[in-house]
């Protein structure tokens, strides 16, 4: 299920196209499906959709290797689903089902499978990658760890003792920063001072910028950056500018709708690289994709409830 | 014998001896300093590389400890004063505590995490410090699922029951020790002169995957004691000095009940000398309001009804700790507290 290691070498830029497109496609309607479905009441408590950044997580997980860690926030499917995550698990886990990643007992924002970890404390999970980071380099490993933060959490006090401790002791670790310019309902201009490469620059950690939906754009960036964790040993930052389609939760968006509609326009990561495979391709990848997340939705659906007996 | 100090640094270097994933995180402690109370002493030079010295940041060496467990080490933290566990709180409750039960739900044994992370730091006052280093918070941590919360006294092997926690453990947990435990000495049980000590190492209730003791203490040769003393740390030297007045002062015998294991709670040892006694003291540095005495007689009145004829507890007043000598020898109890509350509660009936 997960990538192979030599991507760029294994396979055709068309093939790499194509699986990005439908790992990004696989994120959009698993999301949708979620929104469609909630007011029917068949999941439980809240969730927060990645609809619009989908972009990031393929971009970034598509180079992690079976022995590699990510650690992911409460806007967790997109990240889970672009590890390799399961969809039909994520969906029980919504729905509380013992088939759930976490047999229901975590729901949207707590899922671990395999080296993947989400947690629901704003920046709380930086530090543990962190940890985890230098717990692999101690091994031996030569293991990347990746940790994603929105823009929101940047406010947290604990994330700066991670910054300073991953270069302190040189922890092979990415930090993504998903800067979707909001955090719930408050703007990031409301809630930033300074800029956000310059708290990495701050501890000399070497970080890169990038302002696109672009799969394409991430993707090399990404590899690039993951490649001096492993290499060097050491921390590095991404900076992604990008743009949450969706509500926080649900129907709890305050901005216009007139600025979504814009953005949706101009900085879809689908329909940036839907340009790139042709009209047949793009079709067939779509109605997979389809049946296989309706699929996933039927059976999670079926499953029966965790039971009280497993607590 | 050793002190307490001792012990505990012996059990140290024996874990990083026997175990190569174990490595040590804390402030200031490298040597030749070793750590605030030295505890830590020694292991810097004897193992390179494995006791990290930290920044002042507890959540997020705290927060390092937890990822380093998920991923196979056995990290053992310090945190130098155990007023300052407030600041690693979330990475305690709402993120180590949390993390086995929340991932493991329907896994497999072999895609479970286990997070084996040990958390050291001295509590208590009575040197001075003041209202920010001197306190007993374990109380705010206490109940709280997934974590475990242990306490060492002078009595068996301190260091042993910091080694097993250590090596043993599959779940986070909080060690604490009480400053003046420090430099006590580690009482023999075997070969006591005044006590007659027991030990119970059973597994009748909830256990961290190894025996937290507790000690059943008596007076040696004294007649069936009328009353149970509980107390844990530090605290439970104080009553066993007001154990042994008791009986040579006052004639008064009681028994004391001295756990390890804080949580889960572990009550049948005390339960069962209860049914021996019938009167209950549980004796905490600690504040009394909402506190570890209040739920031990909460338990024991639920566990005994009517055959509890008196309870009572005696704790810190519900104040911050004073820096004044005598202000705080008035806010902590104290052995002549608990003479005289053992006096009341033996003689009015
Ligand atoms: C410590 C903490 N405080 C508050 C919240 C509630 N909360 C959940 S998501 C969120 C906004 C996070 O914003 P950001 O980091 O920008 O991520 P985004 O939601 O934009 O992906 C808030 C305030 C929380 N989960 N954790
Ligand atoms: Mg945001």
């Amino acid at each position: 299920m997960l990538p192979q290691k030599n991507l760029w070498a294994m396979k055709t830029m068309q093939q790499i196209e194509a699986e990005l497109y439908r790992a990004m496609f696989r994120i959009r309607r698993f999301e949708e499906t979620v929104l469609d479905n909630f007011p029917k009441g068949v999941f439980f408590g809240t969730t927060h959709t990645y609809l619009g950044q989908e972009a990031n997580a393929v971009g970034v997980l598509h180079h992690m290797n079976q022995d590699e860690v990510v650690f992911s926030n409460h806007r967790c499917h997109g990240h889970f689903l672009a590890y390799g995550g399961d969809a039909r698990a994520l969906f029980a886990e919504l729905m509380g089902k013992a088939s759930g990643v976490c047999g229901g007992r975590g729901g949207s924002q707590h899922l671990h499978w395999r080296n993947f970890y989400s947690n629901g404390v704003q920046g709380g999970i930086v530090p543990i990658a962190v940890g985890a980071a230098l717990a692999e380099k101690r091994k031996g490993a030569r293991a990347a760890t990746v940790a994603f933060l929105g823009d929101g959490t940047l406010g947290e006090g604990v994330v700066y003792e991670a910054l300073n401790l991953a270069a302190l002791w040189q922890a092979p670790i990415l930090f993504v920063v998903e800067n979707n310019h909001i955090a719930q309902t408050t703007p990031v201009e409301l809630a930033l001072a300074g800029g956000i490469s310059a708290r990495f620059a701050a501890f000399d950690i070497p970080a890169r910028e990038l302002d696109t939906s672009d799969v394409m754009e991430i993707l090399p960036a990404a590899g690039a950056l993951l490649e001096q964790v492993r290499t060097q040993s050491a921390p590095r930052a991404l900076i992604l500018h990008t743009w949450r389609f969706g509500p926080h939760s649900k129907g709890d968006d305050t901005r216009p709708a007139e600025t979504i509609a814009r953005l949706r326009q101009s900085r879809d990561p689908l329909t940036l690289h839907a340009a790139r495979l042709s009209p047949a391709e793009k079709e067939a990848i779509e109605a997979q994709v389809e049946d296989e997340i309706q699929r996933a939705y039927q059976q999670a659906f079926a499953d029966p409830y965790s039971s009280i007996a497993d607590l | 014998m050793p002190t307490v100090l001792d012990s505990l640094n012996t059990a140290l270097r024996q874990a990083l001896t026997q175990d190569e994933r174990v490595l040590i995180l804390g402030e200031d402690l490298l040597d030749p300093y070793g750590g605030a109370f030295k505890v830590t002493r020694g292991l810097s030079d004897a193992f390179p590389g494995r006791v990290l010295t930290t920044p002042i940041s507890e959540a997020g060496f705290t927060g390092l400890a937890i990822g380093m467990a998920l991923r196979g080490l056995r990290p053992v933290v310090e945190i130098m004063f155990g007023d300052f566990l407030t600041l690693a709180a979330d990475q305690i409750i709402n993120h180590a505590a949390k993390f086995r039960w929340m991932y493991n739900g329907n896994k497999p044994e072999t895609e479970r995490v286990s997070l084996p992370l040990v958390i050291r730091t001295p509590m208590g006052g009575r040197r001075g410090y003041g209202p920010t280093h001197s306190q007993t918070l374990e109380k705010h941590f206490l109940g709280t699922p997934g974590l475990v919360v242990l306490a060492p006294c002078a009595l068996g092997d301190p260091g042993q029951l910091l080694l097993d926690a250590i090596l043993f453990t599959n779940d986070p947990l909080l060690f604490v020790e009480n400053k003046l435990l420090y430099l006590a000495q580690v009482q023999d049980i075997t070969q006591s002169d005044d006590f007659e000590f027991r030990i119970h190492n059973d597994r009748t209730d909830a256990e961290p995957g190894f025996a937290a003791p507790t000690y059943l203490c008596r007076v040696r040769g004294a007649p069936p004691p009328t009353l149970t003393l509980t107390a844990y740390g530090y605290m439970a030297e104080l009553a066993q000095q007001a154990q042994r007045r008791l009986a040579y002062e006052h004639e008064v015998f009681v028994e004391l009940v001295v756990p390890t294991g804080l949580s889960p709670c572990k009550m049948h040892p005390l339960l069962a000398s209860l049914e021996r006694t019938g009167r209950l003291l549980a004796v905490e540095e600690g504040t009394r309001n909402l506190g570890w005495g209040a739920e031990i007689l909460a338990r024991s009145a639920e566990a005994l009804g009517a055959r509890l004829k008196r309870a009572r507890r005696l704790a810190a007043h519900d104040l911050p700790i004073p820096a004044s000598g005598p202000l705080e020898a008035h806010v902590l109890p104290s052995v002549e507290n608990i003479i005289q509350c053992c006096l009341e509660m033996t003689q009015s009936d």
